[in-house]
């Protein structure tokens, strides 16, 4: 049995963020960390594997950088992992990610019994949309929002959040489960997890490994490949020293209201 | 020569800074102010393997270095000086010397537990009348054929009230030296917490490390098996010293960390605190006590980082251990007071870290060998006599 | 799936929004959509249809799509569609976009739209843009909107003109605006968090005149892979200090009056959607409970609005709030630190003013 985990790393929005002239993030001067949601999901995968024993694979799919945290995930506990890499799936968008992926996710194999994780959405894009894309190339039944996972045989019941309340639901392995970082603590790396880390196995997968899944064409991954492409990007005009309002009466209120409905704060 | 830290002691100090700062930091006021010891921590920090992190696996250990031990110890420090001296106190007062001086039975029934922090440990040489002078030993261990029946008492002992496993120095008779003069015999015991006839008095109320649990330990015809023997008979000074020689890299880290933690406050405050409408950093005089703190504070931390690689390396560290306690302990009394001079009236107010800080800091000045003992060792050792 | 919707992207007419019911009820941000997809149809001179999924749904609720700008509305009824299951929506829309070939379809984002959202565009081979802020298909709107919310120079700027859906949203923790297009694929599909788009004013007239169609559906047990055991509302959600989306804190400044000045804290925070913080001291004065306490020895929040009521910024409040993205300041002193980091600062009295703001944010949201 495996759980796989597909994880993001991601610029650090929460400290300095660095944009360059154009207008587009800096990712390269900016911090990488792992995306919330995922560590949610690796540490859903790894209480699997405390529970039931089972194996943790986990995969990325970005640049060189990314092996140095597939590393920390192996010390938290994972047992493999995979980085997919290619100049020639660079410029992906949600759409042809999840074909790499889930192509990538069928060359590590996927048995009757296991399990793929995935957070619920990346803070650098905010879609939430590569997990159910992926689990539909799969074709595995899915489950988003999971804010509880317990096992039982070879089903999941899985507590799905919705804004006011839950859906309790049931699932039967293979199948993916998307995790809001509610679901659980992410355990650290450990001190022996650290220096056992470089001994597991750490693939990359290229293009030439992918290429002969039917998920990989070369006119739907990538950059030219992806259905949407951006159109322009620009940074908000720079939120400039503070406004004083005069007075402290119903205008200024009205004022008040008024510029904030006009910049859709309100 | 190589100063770079490897990959796995680089994602170490990542680790051991997340952990201080979601798990150590939010309790260390805490901690202080009601001189708590922080059990839950020690637990998270035992299941990490932070309780037994150079020692080998086949123990129960990591299987790390000691370096990567002395990071704990520093990063723990920087956000609460308590922390630091749980683990050091452990680690190099009572895991270490039964892993260097034990039979393969001892180590097999004490260093996994210790490791996986079932166990704490503890280390019992200080008496009322033997500080300093641990020489001036009272507390007896006499053989009593299938046993040994120890008596005496032993003061300011660290992790006391909270540990199981405690290393106690006895004496266990005498001799006559080359000159005839009456010399002790004195020996290293493990003393288990519930051996007939020990007990752990009160917490001792201090200055600073305040939730370090700091106690008088009592033998009264405490009762122990014969299989306690730590090490050679009549060796147990010895032990003791060298023992003590492992803990001084352990303090000295956790003086190393107090000043960098004080350091990294201080730089962020005075980045923040605008008086006679500038911020504090820019004057000079903030620029350049911070200067010099910091290259203090670096030039300490090599003496400590050095001692360190040189006793994983098994090599002679005795001097550098002793050097590194003692300037990075005067170090770090000097840079928190500075510190605390640097945030002004909140320095000197309870809602800041600054304070406390510096009560911690002073405490390293003097426990596991006072700063003038080190300058005893350090002169000893330059032949200067 | 490629073959189906790349090839003739001209054979793509309409624009659909996927209209959420739950138990029954559709929700508004339903209504919201249907208005903002009025606008596309118009400048496109399209139908705009709904589509609900749903057993037993009444039928005024789904006339009234209507009113909201609706020309048509597909419902699918069938008892396996009562509640959201991934494998049953998804089957029933796709096959009824493969049939119906709409050229723009919206989804309301919400935990549910970006479950299905994702999957149906994955099954369809298309693009999808989560959360958009902004729509346009006509190229002139599209720039008049980047004059005011950009600094590009607009009219020195190149623009293809076509009528392609212009897709706007934050990225990056909203530190960095995006327009996204889907040239090469239909439906071009976009997601749409509820509360951002104005919902128009509910024509009576258009209700009457829906044209609903009901659509054949063929589900069976077997489509659905996941069973739903149980379905709950949560007694009032807990919200925290450091998740929230707004807070509004009270600070010394209510020391007049402490429990009304926390009260229209909490009254403003209501209006806004937020949750109520605190300065230290109240916290110490025992005005409120140490949970509440932002700053230096409390809690570090961001959220998107921030509102300091009676709070005169110590430094170490500051610590706690300042990276909120907009920080609106009320204090009686016009010198109180906390000034220097606000975006909006009036100076006044907060028992005056906290409570005119609330009556002006309650008034405008009615107005929407």
């Amino acid at each position: 049995m495996k759980a796989i985990v597909c994880v993001k790393q991601v610029p650090d929005t929460s400290g300095v963020v660095a944009v360059k002239e154009d207008g587009t993030m800096d990712r390269a001067a900016m911090a990488t960390i792992t995306n919330h949601d995922d560590l949610a999901a690796v540490e859903a995968a790894l209480e699997l594997k405390d529970a039931t024993g089972c194996e943790v694979v986990v995969v990325s799919m970005g640049p060189p950088p990314a092996e140095g945290m597939l590393r920390e995930l192996l010390a938290m506990g994972a047992d493999k992992a995979v980085l997919v890499s290619a100049r020639e799936f660079g410029g992906s968008d949600t759409y042809a990610t999840s074909q790499i992926l889930a192509a990538a996710i069928k060359k590590i194999g996927v048995e009757q019994d296991d399990v793929v994780f995935c957070g619920r959405q990346a803070i650098d894009g905010d879609t939430a949309q590569v997990g159910p894309q992926i689990a539909e190339k799969l074709h595995l039944p899915q489950v988003s929002y999971a804010a509880d996972v317990k096992m039982e045989g070879n089903a999941l019941t899985v507590k799905r959040l919705l804004e006011d309340g839950y859906m309790m639901l049931k699932v039967q392995t293979p199948c993916l489960i998307t995790c809001v970082k509610e679901l659980n603590t992410p355990r650290y790396m450990s001190v022996p997890g650290i220096f056992e880390c470089y001994s597991k196995p750490l693939e990359v997968f290229n293009y030439d490994t992918l290429k002969d899944d039917e998920l990989i064409d070369l006119d739907t991954i990538g950059l030219k490949g992806s259905p949407t492409n951006v159109y322009k990007s620009f940074s908000p005009p720079v939120k400039g020293a503070g406004m004083m309002l005069e007075g402290a009466d119903k205008a200024t209120v009205d004022q008040l209201v008024g510029i904030l409905d006009g910049k859709h704060i309100i | 020569m190589d100063l770079h830290l490897t990959k796995e002691q680089e994602m170490l100090r990542k680790m051991y800074r997340d952990f201080a700062q979601n798990e150590v930091k939010p309790l260390a006021e805490e901690v202080d102010e009601e001189e708590r010891f922080p059990e839950e921590t020690v637990k998270k920090m035992a299941k990490l393997g932070m309780m037994g992190i150079y020692f080998p696996k086949e123990y129960g250990g990591a299987g790390a270095d000691v370096l990567s031990y002395v990071m704990a110890v520093e990063e723990m420090s920087k956000v609460c000086g308590t922390t630091g001296v749980i683990i050091s106190a452990h680690t190099s007062l009572c895991a270490a010397p039964i892993y260097e001086h034990g039979t393969e039975e001892q180590k097999m029934k004490y260093l996994p537990k210790l490791c996986k922090g079932e166990w704490i440990g503890a280390f019992g040489l200080t008496e009322p009348g033997a500080g300093t002078d641990a020489q001036g030993q009272q507390t007896t261990a006499v053989d009593a054929g299938d046993h040994w029946v120890l008596n005496g008492s032993k003061i300011f002992i660290t992790n006391a009230g909270f540990a199981n496993v405690f290393i106690i120095i006895a004496i266990t008779g005498s001799h006559a030296d080359k000159r005839g003069r009456k010399v002790k015999d004195i020996s290293a015991f493990i003393v288990e917490r519930t051996d007939p006839g020990f007990s752990v008095g009160k917490h001792e109320k201090k200055m600073g490390i305040k939730g370090s649990s700091t106690c008088e330990l009592i033998m009264e015809d405490c009762i122990i098996p014969k299989d306690r023997l730590l090490g050679q008979l009549g060796k147990g000074f010895k032990i003791a010293m060298q023992t003590l020689d492992g803990g001084r890299i352990g303090i000295a880290s956790q003086a190393l960390g107090l000043a960098e933690g004080a350091i990294e406050e201080t730089i962020a405050y005075t980045k923040e605190r605008v008086q006679f409408g500038k911020r504090i950093s820019q004057f000079q005089n903030t620029q350049f006590q911070l200067a010099d703190m910091y290259a203090k504070t670096e030039a300490a931390k090599w003496l400590v980082y050095s001692a360190a690689m040189k006793k994983q390396n098994h090599e002679p560290y005795s001097m550098d251990a002793a050097m590194a306690k003692l300037v990075a302990a005067e170090t770090a009394s000097d840079v928190t007071r500075r510190c605390v001079q640097l945030f002004g009236g909140y320095g000197y107010t309870r809602e800041y870290p600054m304070e406390r800080m510096m009560r911690d800091a002073k405490i390293t000045e003097i426990y596991e060998g006072t700063s003038e003992v080190q300058r005893m060792v350090i002169s000893a050792h330059l032949g200067i006599k | 799936m490629a073959e189906f919707n790349s090839k003739d992207t001209g054979a793509f007419k309409g624009v659909w929004v996927f209209c959420e019911q739950r138990e029954g009820v559709i929700m508004s941000i339903s209504y919201q959509l249907l208005s903002e997809g009025r606008k596309l149809a118009n400048d496109l001179g399209v139908e705009l249809c709904g589509v609900v999924l749903g057993s037993g749904v009444k039928e005024e609720y789904i006339k009234a799509l209507g009113g909201y700008g609706a020309d048509k509305v597909y419902y699918c009824d069938h008892e396996l569609l009562k509640d959201y299951t991934t494998d049953g929506y998804t089957k029933v829309i796709c096959d009824l976009v493969e049939d119906k070939k709409p050229e723009i379809f919206l989804i309301g984002a919400t935990n549910i739209g970006r479950d299905l959202g994702p999957r149906c565009a994955a099954r369809l081979h298309t693009g999808l843009t989560a959360d958009c802020t902004h729509l346009d298909v006509d190229v002139e709107k599209y720039k008049s909107f980047l004059k005011t919310t950009s600094t590009i120079d607009v009219d020195n700027t190149a623009f293809e003109v076509n009528t392609n859906l212009k897709m706007t949203r934050p990225a990056f923790g909203g530190h960095l605006m995006a327009t996204i297009i889907c040239p090469r694929f239909r439906p071009q599909m976009s997601t749409v968090r509820p509360g951002v788009m104005a919902t128009q004013a509910y024509d009576e007239a258009g209700a009457a005149k829906t044209v609903v169609e009901n659509v054949p559906v063929s589900l069976s047990k077997d489509d659905i892979h996941v069973e739903i055991l149980e379905i709950k509302k949560a007694a009032k959600k807990m919200v925290d200090l450091i998740g929230a989306d707004v807070v509004v804190s009270v600070g010394r400044g209510i020391s007049k009056d402490p429990e009304k000045g926390i009260a229209l804290a909490q009254d403003l925070a209501n209006a806004l959607g937020g949750v109520v913080g605190s300065s230290r001291a109240c916290v110490d004065a025992g005005w409120i409970s140490a949970d509440h306490q932002v700053g230096q020895t409390g809690k570090t929040v961001h959220p998107r609005i921030y509102v300091a009521l009676g709070i005169s910024g110590a430094i170490q409040h500051k610590a706690g709030m300042q990276d909120s993205e907009c920080i609106i300041a009320v204090n009686k002193n016009g010198d109180a630190p906390i000034f220097e980091v606000a975006s909006y600062g009036i100076v006044g009295d907060l028992f005056k003013v906290a409570p005119m703001l609330t009556e002006a944010i309650k008034a405008l949201k009615a107005s929407k």
